[in-house]
């Protein structure tokens, strides 16, 4: 095994055992992180937060031209 | 103009940018102090070998993981608003925000990703001093990390370092250095993060009170309470330092801010520095808006004039010469500002005309005056005015700013005075004897976090109805979706918010019922 990959399995094993050995909290804000990014990225992002200007403009011209006329107050 | 605009939209995507950003704000002020607390308590350590120290350090350090990991990503929320709700927003500013938030979430996610792993996992595993400098670059990564988002939020109130580009309808960053040493965003910084200082030293005092009030841990108490008195105690000192500064910087760049702070109507060359007072409707009007009258006051004569002007006798213009203008103090009036905005918005409006046209000469005109100074100095600076009707409606909420920065100067000194005792009982050790003051410093945990929310509503409330100052007011920022849509959202976060608010604090409970011996 070279060093590099010596090293990367030094790292996976920190984590690893890390992860294996740890305590009752950590385990229940492990949970937690999970669920609160599955809501946010999975639920949230996709259904409920699309982004405005990228979902009804194709380019960023577009967008621009779009921002210009609200700006302007002649849309 | 302002009738044009769909107010429930825009006061339910106001309500719900400030729900998601005060929850997000109750994680981050215990991560940014406790974090430096952590490294101190960790340090005594590894210079003493004392093994008490190490059982102190790991007992807060899983409080800090508690909090640190529940509030993760929770203000990567306010960036899914920023593209949904505030799309003209984005849009206007999205090429000077980039920057500061990439820089951001880069040091977030290499902090988050090496060095907590390290100090969680690594006791035992790597040496004392590989893990005592992690606990330091976690301290320093967390607090530089807040340094970027603040930055960018300092922008919003003090718009330099850029240029506006009609062609795209963004403003593109002409200056990093600019940008980054705005005067709002030093002040800003400095007082934010000795703010979360402050709390954190609040919550460490507290919990060890409870231990005491507990006759349990009590060594570990003592020590605690030793180390985040000191720490609370120099940073109480700076957080006043520096709300000094800030708020000269406030009163340069946001003087109708600042004068609403002090419900400051008539501007006077020895104004008073109101300490506290009630604040009643005279009966008189500025424009639609009450003038208030103070009522019951308690005021340090000419001292406001002394630390806004830094002399004696210095003019501090109140809410009605910052509004009908004193050409002999050289204000414009807010009249003259909307015209000078309105002028800026017709080259706007030329510019894209002509673009439309497909006149390039037109256009080559037009754009060259977004780089001339004195467009840019005279006219377009005063841009977000030209959606104003009438010069009253820049007045913020008087009441809430006034009553909101009294409450939160005075929990700041009630504060440093808890420091001072806690460290003068520790010294004399009584601190098991005085239990009114174990009680008081538990008490004073959620008086540290209304304080530090104080603070955000003194800032945001303050600079409405501008989202960027001067350049944007916030019903021009918010994007053509329904307001039931935004509505629904913001039901959804408060469910979630709360959820993870009470699965923090029952964890946390847990946690500090079992103390150190986990």
């Amino acid at each position: 095994m070279d060093t590099a990959a010596k090293t990367m399995h030094r790292i996976f094993r920190f984590y690893y055992d890390g992860f294996r050995t740890m305590s009752w909290w950590g385990k229940r804000v492990w949970i937690i992180i999970l669920i609160k990014l599955f809501i946010m990225f999975l639920i949230l992002r996709i259904f409920f937060f699309p982004d405005f200007l990228k979902v009804n403009f194709s380019d960023d011209r577009e967008r621009g031209d779009y921002v210009l006329e609200q700006l302007t107050g002649n849309n | 103009m302002i009738e044009n605009f769909d107010l429930s939209l825009v006061n339910w995507s106001r309500g719900q940018f400030a729900l998601t950003a005060i929850y997000h704000w109750l994680f981050v002020p215990l991560t940014l102090g406790l974090s430096f607390i952590l490294a101190f308590m960790e340090t005594l350590y590894v210079r003493t070998g004392d093994e008490m120290w190490k059982k102190i350090t790991k007992f807060w350090m899983t409080l800090f993981g508690i909090n640190f990991a529940i509030g993760v990503a929770t203000g990567i929320i306010l960036e899914f608003e920023f593209g949904t709700n505030w799309s003209n927003y984005s849009w206007f500013v999205g090429d000077i925000f980039g920057a500061p938030l990439a820089v951001e979430g880069i040091l977030a996610f290499f902090l988050e990703s090496t060095f907590v792993a390290v100090m969680f996992f690594g006791w035992n595993k790597v040496s004392k001093k590989f893990h005592l400098a992690s606990t330091w670059l976690v301290a320093i990564g967390a607090n530089l990390s807040a340094l970027w988002i603040l930055v960018a939020n300092a922008w919003m109130e003090n718009p330099v370092g850029m240029v506006f580009n009609p062609d795209t309808a963004r403003n593109e960053m002409s200056s990093f250095r600019d940008v980054v040493l705005n005067p709002v965003a030093v002040d800003k910084f400095l007082h934010t993060v000795t703010s979360g200082f402050v709390l954190a030293s609040v919550f460490v005092i507290g919990i060890s009170s409870w231990f005491l009030i507990r006759k349990r841990e009590e060594l570990l108490a003592r020590k605690s309470i030793l180390v985040a008195g000191i720490f609370g105690l120099v940073s109480g000192l700076m957080v006043a330092l520096t709300g000094d500064t800030s708020a000269r910087t406030i009163a340069k760049v946001q003087p109708v801010k600042f004068a609403a702070m002090e419900a400051l109507y008539d501007g006077s060359t020895d104004a008073g520095l109101t300490v506290i007072s009630a604040l009643r409707d005279s009966g008189e009007r500025l424009g639609e808006k009450k003038v208030h009258e103070k009522k019951l006051k308690i005021e340090i004569p000419g001292l406001l004039s002394i630390m806004t002007t830094g002399q004696q006798g210095g003019y501090v213009p109140g809410l009605k010469d910052l509004i009908n203008g004193n050409p002999d103090k050289g204000i414009l009036s807010v009249s003259e500002m909307i015209e000078r905005g309105r002028y800026a918005r017709q080259v706007l409006t030329d510019y894209k005309v002509a673009k439309e046209l497909g006149d390039n000469d037109s256009m080559a005109t037009l754009a060259a005056k977004f780089e001339d100074k004195d467009f840019t100095d005279n006219y377009f600076r005063y841009f977000g005015y030209s959606y104003f009707e009438h010069p009253w409606q820049v007045i913020p909420s008087v009441p809430v700013i006034f009553y909101a920065f009294r409450v939160m100067v005075g929990l700041g000194f009630f504060f440093i005075v808890l420091f001072i005792i806690a460290v003068w009982f520790h010294r004399r050790e009584t601190l098991e004897k005085n239990r009114w003051f174990l009680w008081l410093a538990l008490f004073s945990i959620p008086l540290a976090y209304l304080a530090s929310e104080l603070g955000w509503i003194v800032t945001e409330m303050g600079r409405q109805p501008w989202i960027i100052q001067n350049l944007m007011p916030v019903h021009v920022a918010v994007s053509n979706i329904s307001a039931g849509a935004v509505q629904t959202t913001f039901w959804l976060f408060a469910v979630l918010f709360t959820a993870l608010l009470i699965a923090e604090v029952s964890i946390m409970v847990r946690q500090i019922r079992i103390g150190p011996k986990h």
